[in-house]
């Protein structure tokens, strides 16, 4: 191994990719989207579990009341015409509205078969009666956004990781650069080391720079350490940018290259929890979404960020994922091809 | 007295179905110029990388200095692909302190951009370089690590014919230091100007070799005169030997007098007779019978 070739091949790699001003601004620009995007989605009804319609309610009475003034309820009034109630009523038939209440003669609708209608119901007929010794606990709220934020760091990772390295590595085979690179005392070693390293440097930039930027206008919950969460994305960046080293270590054609990049990230995006808890999900989807780096690298993330979890109890996550970086690369050398 | 520098010994590269090379033997001298010529599926292109170590044999043995290619050579080795595709963002400069980086011996890297005329573009990307500009940076390339041996494969294909006698200067300087170089090509003019000594490959054997006038001499000892058909068309000539060649009538003799007297005696104009001797490209057709572009 020579260092000097190694710095030659990292140093060309990161001019590449810092120059390539549309591939730069779309891996910092795309998380901080969607990331707005959600803010912006959720800003409004964080909380809001269930949606009623009012009719009458200036004339409700005191039992009445006493059900409006239920909190993480969605009241709106609406009017008492014939046609409004019959636009309602069709509402809560297709499950859009939980229930329409009237505020003065005590009647309500509701879908028997809308779980919403049922849960509503529920509330309604227990809200004049408090027959429990009411408990409380104090804390800050979390919001989807906070919850959602690790999966978005992590899946902007796994994008760039694949895509950034397994892309790359394809078309400079197709293109005869690798080619050009094994004609001179370059080993694959040093060649697939170097562009590991400088795809691990450019994630975490890029991630340091979504994570503080996107922080400035969500304001997200971070209860962990910053060296933990650095930590956890680097060895997920190594992960995952192993992983698309073992799928283009032959493939000579981008399009292939491109759809067996998209047969690995786009299920990885969907079942790893990313956007939803694998809690209580069917056990094979779990046992499946134990595999992918992803699901390891979002939930060590946000156990560090919600939970202000430390290393060792995370250290499952970190295990798998080191074990799985080893297999990868080792594979990924012996099988690489320059050709 | 120049030294073997290079030493091939029976050859073989076998794929499924096709022995693309079949028992080649070669001697490299220090400080020649080799041509390898064939047409296309003659085997050159395989028979090049398994010198340049990028493809494996299937057996035989190569020896470079004596020893199997290994470290060394990849040190000592300059090679220049006939299309190679340069990092994107990258400027001329960086490309080449990247190669020159790859090695532990280095040219003088500001010598070799006066040489190979790149001055000008040292801060270009590589992005936006014409095909000249490109085939001397990839020559700059390959000479960034100072090489005893030096690989052109097709070098000038693509280059207009300004650009193309520009890169046959260069070549000519290299070859005047006093290095090895083996050139592939598919132009005869190309190799008859550059070569001290060539191989005319077919079938993935060596069919001929040796130096380009020897080569010559030993298989032609007859001229030729070419007329425009509308010409030669006015009489019989059937005597002669004859083919034709576009709107030209070609004819090959030994004895160019008699050929001109029996002209004059057909009453042929000889206002557009052209007489030349034979060449490379007459000897590739005799011996392969193939067109190069095939």
């Amino acid at each position: 191994m020579s260092f000097k070739r190694f710095l030659a091949l990292f140093s060309t790699r990161n001019k590449e990719f810092f120059r390539d001003r549309s591939s730069l601004s779309w891996n910092i620009l795309m998380p901080v989207l969607i990331v707005a995007g959600f803010s912006f989605a959720f800003s409004g009804d964080i909380g809001k579990q269930f949606k009623v319609a009012v009719i009458n309610e200036s004339m409700a009475n005191a039992q009445s009341q006493e059900f409006l003034k239920l909190k993480h309820i969605d009241f709106y009034s609406v009017k008492s015409s014939r046609s409004e109630i019959a636009r309602i009523i069709a509402k809560v038939q297709r499950h859009q509205v939980d229930m329409l209440f009237d505020a003065n003669s005590k009647k309500y609708w509701i879908n028997t078969e809308s779980p919403g209608g049922y849960l509503v119901e529920k509330i309604l007929l227990s809200s004049a009666v408090n027959t429990f010794d009411k408990q409380t606990v104090t804390g800050k709220q979390i919001r989807y956004i906070d919850w959602v934020i690790p999966g978005i760091l992590s899946m902007n990772m796994m994008f760039s990781a694949l895509f950034g390295v397994g892309f790359v590595i394809v078309r400079y085979r197709k293109n005869g650069m690798l080619k050009r690179l094994k004609a001179t005392p370059i080993t694959a070693f040093e060649y697939l080391s170097a562009q590991i390293a400088s795809r691990i440097i450019l994630i975490m930039v890029v991630t340091a720079f979504v994570f503080y930027g996107t922080n400035l206008f969500v304001d997200f919950v971070m209860n962990g350490s910053h060296f933990n969460l650095f930590f956890v994305f680097a060895l997920g960046a190594l992960s995952m940018i192993s992983l698309g080293l073992v799928i283009a270590a032959r493939i000579t054609s981008e399009e292939t290259a491109g759809g067996m990049l998209n047969l690995f990230s786009w299920p990885m995006m969907f079942f790893s929890g990313v956007w939803f808890s694998l809690e209580g999900a069917a056990p094979v989807m779990q046992s499946i979404a134990e595999i992918f780096p992803l699901t390891h690298v979002t939930t060590a993330a946000r156990a560090i960020m919600i939970d202000g979890a430390g290393l060792i109890d995370i250290s499952y996550h970190l295990i798998i994922l080191t074990l799985q970086s080893a297999a990868f690369l080792l594979f990924g050398a012996w099988f690489f091809k320059w050709d | 007295m120049a030294t073997d520098l290079l030493q091939v010994k029976n050859l073989v590269k076998h794929y499924p179905n096709v022995k693309a090379v079949n028992g080649i033997d070669l001697n490299l001298k220090t400080g020649v110029c080799f041509g390898l010529l064939g047409p296309n599926g003659a085997g050159k292109t395989t028979t090049v990388e398994i010198l340049e170590g990028i493809n494996h044999a299937s057996s035989g043995e190569i020896l470079y200095k004596g020893q199997p290619l290994g470290d060394q050579f990849r040190n000592e080795a300059g090679i220049m692909f006939q299309s190679t595709a340069l990092q994107d963002y990258i400027t001329v400069r960086e490309t080449l302190d990247m190669f020159a980086r790859f090695y532990p011996k280095n040219s003088d890297i500001d010598n070799l951009i006066l040489r190979c005329n790149l001055t000008e573009y040292l801060d270009q990307d590589n992005r936006q370089l014409s095909g000249g500009q490109r085939q001397r940076l990839l020559l700059a390339i390959a000479l960034v690590n100072d090489p005893d041996i030096i690989f052109l494969d097709e070098p000038t294909t693509g280059l207009d014919p300004q650009a193309r006698r520009n890169f046959w200067d260069l070549i000519n300087d290299i070859k005047e230091e006093g290095k090895t170089i083996v050139l592939t090509t598919h132009y005869m003019d190309e190799a008859y100007s550059l070569c001290d000594e060539i191989a005319i490959m077919d079938h993935g054997k060596i069919i001929a070799e040796g130096t380009p006038k020897t080569l010559l001499s030993e298989n032609f000892n007859d001229v030729v005169l070419q007329l425009p058909e509308t010409e030669l068309n006015k009489a019989d000539f059937s005597a002669l030997t004859t083919h034709c060649k576009g709107e030209y009538i070609e004819i090959t003799t030994c004895d160019v007098n008699s050929v001109i007297s029996m002209l004059i005696e057909n009453n042929v104009s000889l206002s557009y007779l052209q007489i030349r001797p034979r060449t490379l490209d007459d000897l590739f057709l005799e011996l392969t019978g193939k067109e190069l572009r095939t």
